[in-house]
């Protein structure tokens, strides 16, 4: 089992991915450098965080037409787990491979902080080692993590149950106090229709160990590599 | 562009005189512009010189000392820690979101340039009040631009210290701090290469921003400032990042025989500072130089300091590789000229010479002033400040106004915009403990730093006020349970040509070289600003002190939240009394006044001590030194970060009330720990010979202080959170 780390120029929790993935899951992992064009022999691959091309012109605009991109939309289009976190949510929003866009954060402030989700579906490699309503905690940081999209594509994100984690308080609730940013529906993290596609704002990568306050990021990665084995048998 | 006469540059009529009997002739106008920047205060610092040899810059931990890039201490394992503090007070004063961003691009590339991997950064600020929509501008700009830089780099801004005060209305203070880690074997240096090296440019265009940059940062600030905003640059953190993994590549291969960031004074200084390393000289032609307009000048382009370019001496033979890893992060490098064995600095406009510089005579020929100091009028009155003709507040009422003091309220305002975990090594997170501490991914041992700097304190008496900026910073990682190993500082004074300002900077040098000297952490780095003043006056005083020192086990961490009901509350240290420069005096009583409490550097020493060895023992469930608010403001944090309240009771033995539970008197910390382990804490201050108060126990959902069975002051531990909380945030909204 493989996992790929795609690090376009900007990309910089590319490191706290790869770390992720090799020291705390104990998994093969390599980095995939944008200018690349195949993703072969990796059975999962993250787009991670940061500011890929300094996100000048808009977030993730630019690193939609990296070298490496065609090869993932491959990738995917042929089932293969890709995980975009915050600046890879939003290159996968470019990219066409999830429906909606990002807008500025409310307070137009970037936000740092751990927050609160729902789990809204357990059935996906993403989150079937938790449970379905689990409330976890996971850090942000973003400046333009405020999703939307239009009323039909919402309803059929929540018709197909594509949204697989939302905002909420520590008691669940999804109010809009507990939306950071100002998130349509309180939305932090959808798939594609067939499930294999995440994007995430929140960073499962910051709270994958105790020692940094938090490990329910674990059962994120811990998820994938469960389906993954799944998958394999 | 109209000439500017070399009094406008800043020079004197006595150093313009040097100048020409250097040069055996008059100097032409790009010449006396290179004089300029590399004489300014700035990058000469021909004011504070002799002040700075005071410094203790030697011990058993320092790997490198002041003179290079940025500071160097070894931390085991074949590990050392890079750090440097520096400030951009001037340019943030005039445009903060763009001078804040491109202090902490300057600093960061101070640490990439040492060969560091950079892991943290921390900054230091001061403003006026919040109630003045100028300064809240002020505030939102500088923190969105520290916050906009550092999130794009990814490295996280773990920690420092904000502070409001009207001196500083005007004339804000920014100085960012960064630490980079590194294999003490991969260590670079800005020694120049052979003679016949080329010199490489690298990273973004040189532009006409931030022409005179130096020499502007070295006058005060007036109404014509704003119009020296093009003195302040632009700031690209995307072209930054690509810079840092572009030259830690080359690092890696070990490729370069010298690199040199470009801040202060652009190429002018960067080839001076790397010719002069070895006697050597340098010519460069400007028509090679990347520009991002036609037309630019000679003198432009050596004063220029366009953000976000490197100066590179490739080892020999190695040009070709070191292309090769530019073009792969898509960085253009050109070489513009070679190291020479003539000693001179010679610029080239294509075959013609546009000017020639000895290279020593721009450095150590800076000339050195040591200034007039006398004791100001105020410090006598200050100290003469009668506290017992003052009324004492109701202390509940007196607590709450400074829990809601911008001062000692939740920073959450402003952390929050900066990202503080990337790279996965922050522990401990912003505002829970003393100092920030990071993780050293594959070892045991964690790095805890901070920034800490009283300005009043040093105001009212810059030697005490001195010393106790360093004992803070010692004392705050010794609460997290790490030891202080060395300190950098940010020096940021007034004109220095004023004797009462020239006394307080000689007199703050003097107090915090004794403390570093008393506590063994030496100064590795630092910067100094002047000419801190606006038509309204000089600022505080305020030499920011940046220390960082190492726990060995990061799982000894020790942070302020109070744990479990029924832990015992000891104050380790004497109960005191001294108001001098309290916050308390300020937000109470409107007073900037009094004797300011004085440090004991032997008490100091021994409470250090004490609180490393109690945590290497795990007797401490959480740990807090007392600082502003004083006692009272100590306990009352403690609580809110552990969602729990407390009873205590403190003997006030007739004193003032106001007195014990707000003096900010140094050498103190409030603990709690299991009940059955304070016989063991107890002994083991004895032996430090550190006192020992029993205050009280955590539990409940009040804070209650009591004296001799009275309360005091008892409040809902969630009322007070909510004040402390949403103080700058209510102000700023």
């Amino acid at each position: 089992m493989k996992f790929g780390v795609v690090v376009f120029p900007g990309s910089n929790c590319d490191a706290d991915c790869y770390h992720v993935i090799k020291d705390v899951m104990q998994r093969d992992v390599d980095y995939i450098w944008h200018k690349e064009t195949s993703v072969e022999g990796y059975d999962a691959l993250i787009l991670p965080g940061g500011f890929s091309y300094g996100d000048y012109l808009r977030t993730g605009a630019i690193a939609r037409f990296s070298p490496i991109m065609p090869a993932v939309v491959d990738f995917a289009e042929q089932g293969g787990l890709v995980i975009g976190i915050c600046n890879g949510f939003q290159i996968l929003l470019e990219a066409g491979l999830l429906p909606g866009a990002m807008l500025r954060n409310r307070s137009l402030k970037f936000i740092c902080r751990p927050v609160y989700l729902k789990t809204k579906r357990i059935d996906t490699p993403f989150s079937n080692r938790l449970s379905q309503d689990q409330v976890i905690k996971i850090p942000i940081a973003h400046g333009e993590g405020n999703y939307f999209c239009d009323a039909k594509t919402l309803q059929s994100l929540q018709d197909n149950r594509q949204i697989i984690f939302t905002y909420c308080n520590e008691e669940g609730q999804e109010t809009p106090e507990a939306n950071p940013n100002g998130s349509l529906a309180n939305i932090a993290g959808i798939c594609n229709l067939i499930g294999n596609v995440l994007g995430m704002m929140p960073h499962p990568e910051r709270c994958a160990e105790e020692v940094l306050g938090g490990s329910d990021g674990f059962y994120v990665f811990d998820s994938m590599i469960t389906w993954l084995k799944g998958a394999m048998k | 562009m109209r000439k500017l006469s070399y009094r406008e540059m800043g020079l004197t009529d006595n150093e313009y005189e040097q100048i020409t009997q250097i040069m055996e002739r008059e100097p032409n106008y790009l010449e006396l512009g290179m004089f300029s920047v590399m004489w300014s205060e700035h990058c000469g610092y021909k004011n504070s010189r002799p002040l700075l040899k005071n410094f203790p810059v030697e011990g058993p931990q320092v790997i490198q000392g002041p003179g290079e890039n940025a500071g160097v201490i070894d931390i085991g394992d074949g590990q050392a820690l890079v750090f440097k503090i520096e400030s951009h007070n001037h340019p943030s004063a005039i445009e903060p979101y763009q001078g804040a961003a491109t202090g902490v691009g300057g600093i960061v590339r101070d640490i990439f340039t040492m060969g560091a991997r950079p892991i943290a950064s921390l900054n230091s600020l001061r403003f006026g009040t919040l109630d003045d929509e100028q300064v809240k501008q002020l505030f939102a700009g500088v923190v969105a631009g520290i916050g906009d830089y550092g999130n794009c780099l990814g490295i996280p801004t773990v920690g420092g210290e904000v502070y409001f005060d009207p001196a500083y209305k005007g004339n804000p203070l920014v100085n960012a701090m960064c630490v980079g880690l590194v294999n003490k074997d991969e260590i670079a240096y800005a020694v120049a290469g052979e003679i016949g090296s080329p010199l490489m440019l690298v990273g973004a265009r040189t532009g006409r921003d931030g022409i005179h940059g130096a020499t502007f940062a070295s006058e005060e600030l007036s109404d014509a400032s704003r119009e020296k905003r093009p003195s302040v640059q632009v700031g690209d953190p995307f072209m930054e990042k690509l810079l840092i993994e572009a030259c830690l590549e080359l690092i890696k291969e070990d490729l370069i025989a010298g690199m040199q960031d470009l801040g202060a004074a652009g190429l002018t200084s960067s080839i001076a500072e790397a010719a002069s390393k070895k006697g050597r000289g340098a010519k460069v032609d400007v028509t090679l130089v990347p520009c991002r307009e036609k037309g630019m000048t000679a003198y432009e382009i050596m004063l220029s300091e366009s953000q976000e370019r490197m100066l590179v001496v490739p080892k020999p033979g190695q040009e070709a590789r070191i292309a090769e890893i530019f073009d792969k992060w898509g960085l253009d490098a050109t070489v513009i000229g070679e190291v020479t064995a003539d000693g001179m600095f010679s610029v080239y406009e294509g075959d013609v010479l546009a000017g020639t510089v000895p290279v020593a005579a721009l450095t150590e020929g800076c000339p050195v002033y040591v200034r007039e100091a006398q004791e100001p009028p105020y410090y006598q009155v200050c100290r003469s400040f009668n506290i017992e003709d003052l009324a004492e507040t109701d202390p509940a009422e007196a607590l709450l106004q400074l829990m809601a003091s911008p001062n000692i309220a939740s920073k959450r305002w402003v952390y929050t915009q900066y990202d503080h975990q990337v790279m996965l090594n922050t522990v401990v997170l912003p505002g829970d403990a003393d100092a920030a501490v990071l993780r050293v991914k594959d070892f045991k041992k964690g790095i805890a730093l901070s920034t800490d700097c009283n300005g009043r304190m040093v105001y009212l008496d810059p030697y005490q006020g001195g010393m106790m900026a360093v004992c803070e910073g010692a004392r705050n990682l010794a609460c997290t349970g790490a030891r202080p190993l060395a300190l950098t500082n940010c020096l940021n004074f007034g004109n220095p040509e004023n004797p009462y300002i020239y006394w307080q900077m000689r007199e703050a040098i003097r107090g915090m070289s004794e403390a570093a000297r008393f506590l063994n952490t030496p100064v590795v780095s630092g910067n100094v600003s002047l000419y801190n003043e606006t038509a309204q006056g000089a600022i505080f005083p305020t030499p920011v002190v940046g220390m960082a020192g190492l726990l060995a086990n990061i799982e000894q961490r020790c942070q302020m939240a109070f744990q479990n009901a029924g832990d015992c509350i000891v104050l380790l240290g004497k109960m005191r009394e001294e108001l001098g420069g309290s916050e308390y005096l300020y937000v109470c009583h409107g007073l900037e006044t009094g004797m300011v409490p004085q440090v004991d550097l032997q008490e100091e020493k021994n409470l250090i001590e004490l609180l490393l060895g109690l945590n290497e023992e795990g007797l401490l469930k959480s740990c807090h030194d007392i600082s502003e608010g004083g006692l009272a403001a100590a306990l009352a944090e403690c609580a809110i970060k552990g969602k729990i309240g407390f009873i205590v009771d403190i003997e006030v033995h007739g004193r003032r009330i106001d007195a014990v539970l707000f003096s900010e008197a140094p050498s103190r910390a409030v603990v709690s720990l299991a009940p059955e382990k304070l016989p063991k804490l107890e002994k083991t201050a004895a032996a430090m010979g550190v006192t020992v108060h029993l205050l009280g126990k955590v539990g409940g959902e009040r804070m209650t202080y009591r004296s001799a069975g009275q309360a005091m002051i008892d409040l809902p531990v969630e009322m007070v959170t909510r004040i402390w909380e949403e103080a700058i945030e209510c102000r700023m909204s």
